[in-house]
Parts: C-alpha cells; sequence; structure tokens
C-alpha cells in the first residue's frame, strides 16, 4: 500500500516475494486490493499465474490494465459474494483487511472462493507501535502506517495474534506462517506467537479451510 | 437465415478496412458500429464529410494502431449506408422492402459480420470492439463465436436492453410513424420522407446520449441569437436550436425505415434469455480476454448493466478486466476525447497483442 516498503535488491517489495513464494507456478490467483498490480504482474512475470484483480481505486485499476492485468474496479466488501466456491488456487488479501468494512466476512469469502487463502496485515502489537501508543499516548504515525487517525483507510488494526484467533473462530487452519522485520526480512525462526507478536511489523498467513 | 425465419437473399454488406492483415491473419480488428454510425470509422464520412467517428481511437499510432492491425468495420443488416436494409429493393417486387423487410437482431447482425470474416479469411479475431449497440455486438460475438473472439472490448452497454431504452425506443418509432409522411413505410415508392418524424425521434434520444451536467455546461439557460424571451414558440434557447438542428441534419444521413429496425434490434436484444436467464452461462468456459468499461454520467447504459457483465463474465471464469470512467459526458463519451479510456484501452490491447504473439 505505501512506497515506504523495503524491496529487494532486484526492486521488488519484500512482502510481496514473500507472498509470491507461497503460490505454486501456474496457479489461478485472485489478488484483492491489488492496487497499481505490481503482485500480480510480479505472479504472473515470476510463476506464469493466472491471475484476476479487484481494486477499489480507478488509479488503481489504471494503472493495472496499463501493465495488462485482467484487474476490475470493485469493492472487496460488497463484490466477493458474487464469485463461485473455489473458482480460484489462491486468494491474496496483501495488506488489505486492515481497511475493509466487514473483515470476519471478507475472510469468510476469501476461503470460500479460494482453495487457498493468503493473508498479510500489518502488526498493531510490533513494539514500535506499542511504544508510540504507551510512551506518546497518540495513535501511532510511523513509515509504514503513515496516516493520521483521522484520515486513515485503515479502520480495522489488528495484531498477528487477533488475526489468529479469527482463523480459529472461522475455521481455517494455517498451513504456514511468517512474521516479517520491520526490513521487510522474514523472522525465520519457529517463536511462540507472543514473541512474533511483539517483533514482528507484517504477519503472512497461508489458509485453507478447515474442511478440505 | 434470419431470427425472424426468413432467409434474406441476395442480401449485400457494406464495409471498410484499414491496415494490412498480417501473413498468419492474426491481427484483424472489427469495430461494431452503434445504432446510427456506419462503417467509416477511421476515414472521412463521404455521406457528411466529417472525419470517421472513431477517429479519437483508432488510426496510426492510436490505440488501435492501424499500423500494427487490421481494421475492418462494416454496416449493419437493417441499416442503410450500403448493407441490406428496409430501403434495399426486394427483389420480390423491385420496391424497396420498407416494412416487408424481415425485423432485425442484433444475432442477425453479429452472424453476418461473422460471414463477412469468412469471406477475408480470417479465422480468429484478435479483438473485437464495440460502444453502445457496438459493444452489444461484441457480447454476441463473444458468446455466438468464442472461439473465434481473442479479446473483446465492449464499452458503455449491457447483455440486455433495458425497459426505459425500449420505452425511449418506441417514443423514437411511434414518433417516426405519426408523421403523415411516413406513408406506412413506402415513403421512398411516393417520393416524400418523414423527415419531421425522424428528426423528432433523434431528438429526444440525443437527449438520452447526454448528461444533465453536460447540458448545463454547454447551453444552460442561455438565450439563442436573442437578449429576451419571445413569447413564442420559436428557438428561444439554445438547448432547442441545437436540438433542432440534430434533428435535421441526422434526417439527411439516415433512413427512417432504417431507425425503426436498427432500434429494434437493440430491443430484442438478451443475451441471458438465450441462456435459460443466467447470462453467465453464454460466457461458460470463454477463453476471450475481456475488458468491459463504464462511464460515470452514463445514464443509458449505467455502470450496473457492465457490472452484471463483468459479474456473469467472472461467475464463467472469464477473464476480465473492468473499469468505470469517470466523465460528465454522458453516454456519448465513448465517442469522445477520454484519455482514460484510450489509456485503458491501450493498455489492454497492447498486453491482448503479446499475449497472441503480434508484435
Amino acid at each position: 500500500m505505501t512506497d515506504t516498503s523495503p524491496r529487494g535488491a532486484d526492486g521488488v517489495r519484500l512482502d510481496l516475494k514473500l507472498v509470491a513464494n507461497m503460490v505454486r507456478p501456474g496457479a489461478r490467483v485472485l489478488d484483492i486490493g491489488c492496487g497499481d498490480g505490481e503482485l500480480l504482474a510480479l505472479l504472473r512475470d515470476t510463476r506464469q499465474v493466472d491471475g484476476r484483480g479487484i481494486e477499489l481505486s480507478r488509479e488503481g485499476v489504471s494503472a493495472s490494465m496499463a501493465r495488462g492485468l485482467s484487474v476490475v474496479q470493485g469493492d472487496a466488501d460488497t463484490d466477493l459474494a458474487d464469485y463461485p466456491t473455489d473458482s480460484f488456487d489462491y486468494v491474496i488479501l496483501s495488506q488489505t483487511i486492515q481497511a475493509m468494512r466487514q473483515p470476519k466476512a471478507v475472510l469468510e469469502n476469501l476461503l470460500r472462493i479460494g482453495r487457498r487463502a493468503i493473508v498479510s496485515l500489518p502488526n498493531f502489537a510490533h513494539w514500535r507501535v506499542r511504544f508510540y501508543l504507551g510512551f506518546v499516548g497518540r495513535m501511532p504515525v510511523t513509515e509504514h502506517l503513515p496516516y493520521s487517525w483521522y484520515d486513515t483507510p485503515n479502520i480495522h488494526f489488528c495484531t498477528i495474534r487477533d488475526f489468529v484467533a479469527l482463523c480459529r473462530e472461522v475455521g481455517a487452519v494455517m498451513e504456514q506462517a511468517e512474521a516479517l522485520h520491520a526490513n521487510g526480512k522474514p523472522m525465520g525462526l519457529r517463536l511462540p506467537w507472543w514473541c512474533w507478536n511483539l517483533l514482528g511489523e507484517q504477519g503472512v498467513f497461508l489458509l485453507r479451510r478447515i474442511d478440505r | 437465415m434470419m431470427d425472424a425465419g426468413i432467409a434474406l437473399a441476395p442480401w449485400q454488406m457494406a464495409y471498410q478496412t484499414y491496415g494490412e492483415l498480417n501473413a498468419d491473419r492474426s491481427n484483424a480488428i472489427l469495430v461494431c458500429h452503434a445504432l446510427t454510425g456506419d462503417q467509416h470509422v477511421a476515414s472521412t464520412n463521404p455521406v457528411t464529410g466529417k472525419p470517421g467517428w472513431w477517429e479519437t481511437l483508432i488510426g496510426p499510432g492510436k490505440p488501435i494502431d492501424t499500423d500494427r492491425f487490421f481494421v475492418i468495420c462494416s454496416n449493419v443488416v437493417g441499416g442503410c449506408m450500403g448493407t441490406t436494409g428496409p430501403a434495399s429493393l426486394n427483389p420480390a417486387t423491385g420496391k424497396p422492402w420498407a416494412l416487408d423487410f424481415p425485423v432485425v437482431t442484433i444475432r442477425d447482425i453479429v452472424r453476418a459480420q461473422c460471414m463477412l470474416i469468412d469471406r477475408l479469411g480470417i479465422d480468429t479475431l484478435f479483438c473485437v470492439i464495440g460502444g453502445s449497440m457496438g459493444g452489444m455486438q461484441v457480447l454476441q460475438w463473444a458468446a455466438s463465436y468464442p472461439e473465434r473472439v481473442f479479446s473483446a472490448i465492449p464499452i458503455a452497454t449491457a447483455a440486455r436492453h433495458s425497459a426505459q431504452n425500449i420505452a425511449f425506443g418506441e417514443v423514437g418509432r411511434q414518433a417516426v410513424m405519426a408523421d403523415p409522411d411516413w406513408r406506412g413505410g413506402r415513403y421512398l415508392e411516393e417520393g416524400v420522407r418523414p423527415a419531421k418524424g425522424l428528426a423528432v425521434a433523434r431528438m429526444a434520444a440525443h437527449i438520452t446520449y447526454l448528461s444533465e451536467i453536460a447540458l448545463h455546461r454547454k447551453f444552460g439557460r442561455r438565450f439563442q441569437d436573442r437578449e429576451a424571451l419571445t413569447f413564442s414558440f420559436d428557438a428561444d434557447f439554445q438547448i432547442e436550436s441545437y436540438l433542432r438542428h440534430q434533428g435535421v441534419s441526422f434526417v439527411e444521413r439516415f433512413d427512417a425505415n432504417s431507425y425503426l429496425y436498427v432500434t429494434r434490434a437493440m430491443d430484442y436484444f438478451d443475451i441471458a434469455a438465450d441462456h435459460d436467464g443466467v447470462l453467465a452461462r453464454a460466457f461458460l468456459g470463454a477463453k476471450t480476454r475481456f475488458c468491459v468499461m463504464s462511464f460515470t454520467s452514463d445514464w443509458l447504459f449505467p455502470t450496473s448493466d457492465s457490472r452484471a457483465v463483468v459479474h456473469a463474465l467472472n461467475a464463467a471464469g472469464a477473464s476480465v478486466a473492468f473499469m468505470e470512467i469517470e466523465s460528465d459526458k454522458g453516454h456519448d463519451a465513448f465517442l469522445l476525447d477520454e484519455p482514460e479510456m484510450f489509456k485503458a484501452a491501450r493498455g489492454f490491447i497492447d498486453a491482448s497483442a503479446k499475449a497472441r504473439g503480434i508484435a
């Protein structure tokens, strides 16, 4: 969502690279809130993915179309219900769930439409956020969360542990989970959730429905 | 054989081409014209002397680049610019067909275009593009001949004509038929023309192509060549004068019976009805890449109509891009200078050309 995200030597956003690595080559992918299509283009060019996108902003759709991507202007909060069950191998929600009006309903739709869902989110329990809130006493404005509380599109912040709890509630199985440092690098170690929740700047999750 | 159950023979089709067909015949783009359009899409119209109706989009270096693509545009069946229509001679009587001409459907129009494409030796069209009634033909192409359409760009259109649009069509037709010079459709034989009726039909229709904002900006309540109201039924207001001009100039280039037939073709259009009422079934398994566009101020073919198409395409698993373009110019926006539309079309066409292996 922000241009300040850390990028690798090849210019590719590290969090997108991590998401892309979870996708099987040649798969059918739906990217919800695809922005200017950077992830979809990456998946197409490096993983031969048959990709589709949904994007709310006209600028994002226009930029995606200019990249030759099949992106539909629409609102994930309302439009996902129209997609048939199991119509994609992966449905991706990258750095977007916190901007949804109904994150739970969106997550349920993700798990219904895709055989797998990949969700990445900014962790509101990261120590820097906690520090800001605890010691400055104001809503955090950081490099990666640059908005003031009154004009932020991020209306449903959550923490890594909150999201893990929501996954349990909607019957999602976590096949893979990664926490990312502020520099965009995966933490790698299998640490307890409380540790990830404190040190992870982002969480990335590969999910599927429990009944599969 | 037409949908009306009548075989039309002989018949002819008028068409224009631009650019050159490549060696493997893979670079052909079919442009479908709207209600009162014609085949002169990218070159001067011989009747009106005006530039081609889509020269903003089509030409050398334009999004539809005639240096790269072979562009075809044909006059619809039932039209009056060279393709057989109600003003053509009925071989059985030696007189103009008039209302004996079979009612034409969008399917008929597309079937005829397909015969032209066969004749030109083209197996698969690289792209079919059109706005409004042209967009209907694009959707019909994708539904009827999915394996022959590599990519499709339906703009400002719908998969079926709405009740409101049928209503506008009926007002236009009744205006034509109410003109005493219409003579039950036999005006050509009697050497007259229902010019008044057709002009009124065009005036009413023209309002639906614009938007309230565009009308206000262009005309407001400004007077036409006068300082004050005249307390008469002269064209006091600029908008009246403009509409009268639109009506009168339309009559010079369009046949009244053709107007009845092409508006009827739009009324009858309902792709879902051909597929048990489920639009998605029309596109099931489609390999065609779609790029759907609509305009915010278009109330004749509102964005909701385009969204219905997009939802059906998604449900059918088709590849679809969709953008609602911000414009206050109403339905006519698709014919005007809309940079966002050109940018999206260029991006889509270039990416499709890459996928098709066209340099």
